[in-house]
């Protein structure tokens, strides 16, 4: 199963700079944040040969796409149901197939240290994040053999809880002036106008948006698929509002709650406008 | 100080050239040296409402080229002597300009002339971009109409992100709104956006509104600038707009229906 999860950056490049503490901060260089969308490969099986397979199958459909496409594997499944798997192997045959491993989801420690050794940095799952590995890890890391010959460099950073907010950039971006027709704003964070957004004006935030005047334009929040984002205005009269890619048209809109100042958020994949 | 007023819109025939035309020579009928420029490279029209089209010798274009000086292609208007016409060549495209060429041009009028005046092509491609590029003010012509508001507020987001002032983090370009043709007697049938509607949706200062009227085709034919013709509404409303641009508080014309006598006498609104 291949599904598109965002993967956050500044958790990299925070591990990167503890590891380079002795490398004195030079003005060449600056660390930022960004969110990327990359495909995840939710194993429920753990016969290589067979994901082999089926992987190449998957791939024979759009060779393109996965022709060299970034790839997080996520054990997540497998090891809810026990099932172990020598990630060196798995890493051999994803490689072969033409992909590049990038990352490991819901592995326990044993699996995390062999990607790690892999040079596979290990993200934070949801599971491992609410603890259900606690119990599971003892037994099934004295199963596998740990084939590091390396002495250990670094203790796996244990998944840090991080919380649900934090998946939102901090910064907001701030627009003073009104938005017109034809011009288009992108905001990693949340967007805060404080203008009108006129019709035919785009504006994008991968966090919440805010328009403090007649939003006539399209606003989507959560363009990066953060289905919590909202957007907030004080006179709807938009073309098109969507939240997470989900999305209704001024037509599909009822007229009851135009000109009005309301909420706009994500329920079960349904858009629900309230009055605020 | 000189200063770029650009006359712009987005949509074409909603009354660039005729504004263009009015308060250049308004602007020099009160004393300022104002040269008007023709960015409409290949449909050159200016010519004909200031009634110097059989005059031209040299353009833009030949001055942008090296052809001719600008002196050698200014014409001085034959009613105002403050007044300079720098018409666009009819024979080339707009890839004929370039921003160089027109930033230097500009640069030269800016030592002489107190006020330049750029007529924009209808479009937001070269030509247009050209004209409002350098622009310190800019005057948006629209129509009581959606279209036009709409091209209107597209204008307004190029100028705001791909003028001079914009790339170098200059104060913005000052924004005007001009509405033309307007008719109060089909605004009150509904047929036609108020001004209270066009100003909502592009919430933009007003400088004035100029009625619908028979003196502007009249003035168009006879190659005179509207705001000469003193009588006319569309005159006096041209005029109001210059004494606004120029600081001076007047209250807007033209905006209500006409009072009937019926409604005269018995102080109907």
């Amino acid at each position: 199963m291949l599904e598109s999860v965002q993967l956050l950056t500044n958790q990299i490049s925070r591990m990167s700079t503890d590891s380079q503490q002795n490398i004195h901060y030079s003005p060449v260089l600056e660390f930022k944040s960004s969110t990327f969308s990359v495909p995840v490969l939710v194993l429920a099986g753990n016969d290589v040969i067979t994901i082999e397979q089926q992987l190449q199958e998957k791939i024979h459909q759009a060779p393109e796409f996965f022709k060299n496409s970034p790839l997080v594997f996520d054990l997540q499944e497998l090891n809810k149901h026990d099932l172990d798997i020598d990630v060196t192997e798995l890493t051999r045959v994803i490689r072969k197939l033409g992909l590049l491993p990038i990352g490991i989801r819901g592995g326990v420690a044993q699996q995390n240290q062999q990607a790690l050794d892999l040079g596979i940095p290990v993200h934070s799952g949801h599971i491992a994040r609410d603890g259900v590995y606690a119990a599971n890890q003892s037994g099934t890391g004295a199963a596998s053999t740990a084939t590091s010959s390396a002495p250990p460099k670094q203790q796996i950073p244990e998944p840090e809880p991080m919380p649900e907010p934090q998946t939102v950039a901090a910064i907001t971006t701030m627009i003073t002036n009104p938005v017109r027709s034809g011009q288009r704003i992108y905001a990693s964070g949340d967007l805060v106008i404080l203008a009108q957004v006129s019709a035919g004006a785009e504006i994008l935030a991968e966090g919440n948006i805010h328009v403090y005047g007649s939003l006539r334009g399209r606003a989507l929040a959560g363009v990066q698929g953060n289905t919590e984002a909202r957007i907030f205005c004080s006179d709807l009269q938009a073309e098109l509002i969507s939240i997470a890619g989900n999305y209704k048209i001024s037509e599909d809109l009822n007229t009851a709650i135009f000109n009005r100042p309301v909420q706009i958020y994500l329920q079960n994949h349904t858009l629900i406008i309230k009055d605020i | 100080m000189a200063r770029i007023i650009v006359v712009t819109s987005g949509k074409g025939g909603v009354g660039k050239t005729t504004t263009s035309a009015a308060i250049a020579m308004g602007l020099a009928k009160k004393g300022h040296k104002t040269a008007v420029i023709d960015f409409d490279v290949g449909l050159r029209n200016l010519d004909l409402i200031m009634g110097c089209e059989r005059r031209v010798v040299y353009d833009f274009v030949n001055v942008i080229n090296g052809e001719a000086s600008l002196n050698q292609a200014l014409i001085r208007d034959k009613n105002c002597n403050q007044l300079y016409i720098l018409p666009a060549s009819q024979t080339r495209d707009k890839d004929a300009l370039s921003q160089e060429g027109v930033g230097k041009i500009l640069d030269e009028l800016k030592r002489d002339f107190k006020y330049i005046v750029c007529d924009s092509p209808a479009g937001i491609e070269k030509g247009a971009h050209l004209a409002m590029y350098f622009a310190d003010d800019a005057f948006i012509v629209t129509n009581p109409e959606v279209s036009s508001v709409r091209d209107s507020d597209r204008m307004l987001g190029i100028l705001s992100s791909k003028s001079r002032r914009a790339e170098q983090n200059e104060e913005p370009i000052k924004e005007y709104l001009l509405l033309t043709r307007y008719s109060p007697e089909r605004v009150k049938l509904g047929e036609m956006l108020s001004v209270d509607d066009v100003q909502e949706i592009l919430s933009l200062h007003l400088l004035g509104v100029i009625p619908e009227s028979k003196s502007v085709l009249n003035a168009s034919n006879s190659g005179t600038p509207v705001i000469l013709d003193e009588k006319s509404d569309a005159g006096q409303a041209y005029s109001d707009v210059i004494a606004r641009y120029l600081g001076e508080d007047r209250p807007h014309r033209f905006i209500d229906d006409k009072k009937g006598l019926f409604g005269k006498l018995f102080g109907r609104k």
